[in-house]
């Protein structure tokens, strides 16, 4: 426990000039504290992912054109423990062009083809190592389902960001202007993935500021979605899963809404991940629902 | 997909904001015959095309699908109007579906219209329109068949970079017909889809520009969130707005991709000025770098004003570089820029190790079946120790003892300061592999199929592992475990007790050693491929595919992994994503392996030169030449960097 407190308050000290954030945020007092403990105690045995997902089709559309799945696998025994988790969301685009079609598409021919891959290894006696590696099953899930959509629902796009853990291992393959984050309980955020979206773009380029990017007119132009163009070139990379931190997915009825420093308290002060998704949800919708809400939280415990 | 031979006029503006605009959703279901459940797509797919032998308008026999698009296919057909000639014709079908009458009303008068359009359009590099039609929901074009294949196509079968001249040929041709486009009365035409797959080199060498892309400008008006053909576009195009300026632009994009080979539709958007040309093909003049520069500014203010000017400007850089007289340029190598080494020594044999470095002392093994001890400093001799065969691994100084392989089957443990012996180990084969040592053990590899471990104070096996085949790699410790690979392609992590963990088989023989941090290691094969893998289960993470088989060690910089092969390119790729980032190419095989020095990168080649690239883009800083191969590893310490050569020599240059 002593642990704990050393390096919840120790080492990570956040940013002097960021003393006005952390006044409201930071995770100080004893009940928060000790929600931090029950929701993040490293004492468990099994080591073993853990994950919740909250949606809402929000206040202001009628159609939820949003889709999501979550995949949790656990196995423990004497011949090893290989946590395995898939966890995807897609928001599909373009209101009236079967958004709804595409990211369900999306979501579903993902997740299909990768469990198929990994089925025979994971779940027989005796398995060899698969050869492919993750990046090139994600990278081919990816263009399976952008050729489903092409088929399916012709002329519409989502966008997609998928997360396969295997061990300690994250493999995330994404497109479009959903997002992924790692938020650790220090109340720090990292975002995994870059928006593929013109604004964002834009700002990279330093031709507008982020201000300017905060009132740009076509915020949601993305150059780059699944189901458009004829070259898919998804970004797929592979991080360590954060120690002890949470990997957030969610699409831009979330991020687009809610306040980064929002969306940490959430993630570190509700009681369990259920709640913190249905938190985050709230929030948005409290924050006037504009879009549809996804999220997705995963966590490594153990 | 392509459309390599169809042919329409674009909606006007006005036409694509009646699509676009209006927030009432337009209800159209492309391919309304195909349903939502998986079952049978093919079979729909294959049933919404016509199939070869279908008589179309009881003229045009169709002969095959020779490309697919958004709204329907494109075949080859024979035009039976002309029975005692095979006169082909490429027919466009588009198919359309949408449920409103309005719309469908609206589409086909679009297309009509713009079919009239494009029969108004004479220029060599318009493909002629014969005929247009309408039956039921689909509406036809009728286009001049082009015998050739895009540019896409001939930049992908092309090896290496297509001669300057080529593309210049194209450019100015372009330019050409862009000129005529946008000089169109009474109004301009904007093509606005410029990119290599929409240009066709026919057999005779002709540039056609082909898709004028209504069915294009259907799908991106009813997108909603989407505009714009990623990579080839310029800003204001994402905005909704095209003029002549982005044509200019889009050319710009075109010609950058047939020169550099970088499709940009695999790059972030308006990033052509982090990749230029001339840094990815020196061969190109910069005068045809200026002007596809000039092209892709991001102010469409900085562009050329027009068409027109940018083909004075090609064609005055073709007669001032003589480009269109004359072959390729003969690109000059880079010569050895004066570099003196601090001081050089003459060995007996090849030295094709790599060396060691204990208190201002060098330690290298050569073929002349010497370890070598060197000042350091100045490059005198101080002592060597004779073995009973070539050393070509690399020396281990601990406790101020040296030690090292040999070919005469033994490790040898040296005084570092005298050069006596102070131990022997035997194997039952040469040791090429390099000791690693852990925890008071030193772990090394030998041809006789074991991995050995043994104590470093006593010189006794504490245990063996026995692999497939021989073991050349230098065994990779971390977190208490030992990882090797071998030549028969296997490749294992042990523990420190030499129980096996997991094993993973590589295709080919893995010479190559690993490096990792806590998230993966990495490692080349002969196989061609760099492997990342999980260190904890030997699951794949990536693999990166390199021209060629690999027995270089990678070297990690940063979030970079660096390694050589066997095609003479140094790669740079991301540990994250395997994405390429840079890669040098050399005059022969990489052998050795790159080091990381502050932000260079040093690495020999088997074309006898020392290489120092700046890590970050690979630019080539310097290069050091030797009379013969570099096939070790260069180290680095304190500023200077020392290497061998099979010419006999070890050279120490300023880093």
């Amino acid at each position: 426990m002593e642990k704990l407190f050393r390096w919840l308050f120790g080492k990570q000290q956040p940013p002097a000039e960021k003393a006005t954030d952390i006044a409201s945020t930071a995770p100080l007092t004893e009940e928060q504290l000790k929600a931090i403990v029950s929701s993040q105690s490293p004492q468990f045995d099994l080591p073993q992912l853990v994950a919740a997902a909250g949606q809402s089709v929000g206040k202001q559309r009628e159609l939820n054109e949003d889709s999501l799945l979550a995949v949790t696998t656990t196995m423990a025994g004497n011949s090893g423990n290989l946590p395995f988790g898939l966890y995807i969301v897609a928001d599909g685009m373009g209101g009236h062009q079967f958004g709804e079609v595409a990211s369900n598409a999306a979501v579903r021919t993902v997740a299909g083809y990768v469990i198929k891959k990994f089925l025979p290894y994971l779940f027989q006696i005796k398995a060899d190592l698969l050869e492919e590696s993750f990046q090139e099953i994600m990278a081919a899930a990816v263009n399976e389902a952008q050729r489903v959509i092409q088929r399916e629902a012709p002329g519409s796009g989502t966008t997609l960001t998928a997360a396969l853990v295997l061990g300690q291992q994250v493999t995330i393959a994404h497109v479009g202007d959903s997002r992924a984050y790692f938020v650790y309980p220090d109340g720090r955020i990292e975002t995994v993935t870059r928006d593929h979206s013109l604004v964002q773009r834009l700002q990279e380029l330093g031709h507008i500021t982020a201000e300017e990017a905060e009132n740009y007119p076509h915020r949601n132009v993305l150059y780059k979605a699944l189901g458009q163009g004829d070259i898919l070139d998804p970004e797929i990379f592979t991080l360590a899963f954060p120690q002890l931190g949470t990997l957030l997915i969610c699409s831009d009825g979330l991020w687009g809404v809610v306040a980064e420093q929002d969306i940490i308290r959430a993630v570190n002060e509700s009681p369990n991940l259920q709640r913190a998704c249905q938190n985050l949800v709230t929030a948005a919708n409290a924050a006037g629902g504009p879009d549809n809400i996804s999220v997705i939280l995963a966590q490594l415990i153990g | 997909m392509k459309s390599p031979t169809f042919a329409v006029v674009k909606p006007s503006r006005a036409n694509y904001n009646l699509l676009h605009l209006g927030e009432n959703p337009l209800e159209t279901r492309l391919f309304p015959e195909l349903s939502d459940d998986d079952k049978g797509d093919e079979a729909a797919v294959a049933k919404s095309q016509l199939q070869a032998g279908v008589m179309l308008a009881k003229r045009y026999l169709i002969q095959e699908v020779v490309g697919l698009g958004g709204m329907g296919s494109v075949y080859r057909a024979r035009d039976m109007h002309f029975p005692n000639v095979n006169k082909l014709v490429a027919v466009k079908e588009m198919i359309n579906s949408a449920p409103d009458p309005l719309v469908r009303q609206t589409i086909v008068q679009n297309f009509e219209r713009e079919a009239n359009l494009l029969a108004t359009l004479h220029h060599p590099s318009i493909p002629k329109i014969y005929d247009y039609f309408t039956l039921e929901s689909r509406s036809y074009l009728v286009l001049e068949f082009i015998h050739g294949k895009d540019m896409e196509a001939v930049i992908n079968d092309t090896n290496g970079f297509l001669p300057e001249e080529q593309v210049l040929g194209w450019a100015i041709a372009l330019c050409d017909v862009l000129d005529y486009l946008h000089k169109h009365k009474p109004d301009p035409i904007i093509f606005r889809d410029m990119k290599p797959s929409n240009v066709m080199i026919s057999s005779n060498g002709e540039v056609i520009l082909v898709d004028f892309g209504i069915a294009k400008a259907f799908q991106s008006g009813i997108k909603g969130t989407m505009i714009g053909t990623e990579g080839y576009s310029p800003p204001e195009q994402y905005r909704g707005e095209a003029t002549q300026a982005a044509d200019i632009y889009s050319l710009g994009a075109t010609l950058h991709h047939a020169l550099t080979r970088r499709d940009p539709r695999l790059e972030p958007p308006f990033s052509f000025a982090e990749r230029p040309i001339r840094r990815i093909n020196p061969a190109v003049s910069p005068e045809l770098e200026a002007i596809v520069n000039r092209a892709l500014e991001y102010d469409p203010a900085n562009r050329f004003k027009s068409a027109a000017e940018m083909k004075d400007a090609l064609t005055a850089a073709a007669r001032k570089t003589g480009l269109l007289s004359r072959l390729g340029p003969i690109v000059s190598p880079v010569k050895n820029e004066g570099i003196k080494p601090l001081w050089k020594f003459k060995c007996e044999d090849e030295i094709r190790g790599t060396p060691g470095i204990h208190q201002g002392t060098l330690f290298i093994g050569s073929y002349d079946n010497n370890l070598y001890a060197l000042n350091a400093a100045d490059g005198k001799f101080e002592w060597k120790y004779p073995t009973d065969g070539g050393i070509v691994s690399r020396p281990l100084v601990v406790e101020g003892n040296v030690i090292f392989g040999s070919e005469d089957k033994r490790l040898h443990v040296v005084s570092a300061r005298s050069g006596k012996v102070v131990w022997t180990y035997y194997t039952d084969g040469p040791i090429r592999s390099s000791p690693t040592i852990a925890e008071g053990h030193l772990f090394f590899g030998s041809d006789d199929h074991y991995l050995h471990a043994v104590n470093f104070n006593t010189g006794r096996m504490a245990w063996r592992f026995e692999s497939a085949d021989a073991i050349r790699s230098t065994p990779f410790v971390m977190t208490d475990m030992v990882y090797f690979g071998v030549e028969s392609g296997d490749y294992y992590a042990v523990n420190f007790r030499g129980e096996l963990k997991w094993r993973f088989r590589s295709k080919r023989a893995v010479t190559a050693s690993t490096v990792g941090t806590g998230q993966a290691i990495y490692f080349t094969s002969v196989d061609a491929t760099l492997y990342a893998l999980d260190p904890r289960n030997g699951w794949v993470i990536w693999r990166f595919r390199l021209g060629k088989s690999s027995i270089s060690t990678p070297c990690i910089a940063e979030d970079l992994i660096i390694v050589g092969a066997a095609d003479g390119f140094i790669y740079a790729v991301e540990a994250k994503s395997a994405k390429e980032v840079w890669r040098f190419r050399t005059e022969h095989q990489v052998n050795g392996s790159p080091v990381l020095y502050k932000d260079s990168i040093y690495c020999g080649s088997v074309d006898g030169s020392l290489y120092c690239l700046e890590y970050r883009t690979g630019r080539l800083r310097w290069k050091f030449g030797t009379e013969g191969a570099i096939t070790g590893t260069p180290l680095v310490y304190d500023d200077v960097v020392y290497f061998g050569s099979t010419d006999h020599h070890v050279y120490a240059l300023l880093a």
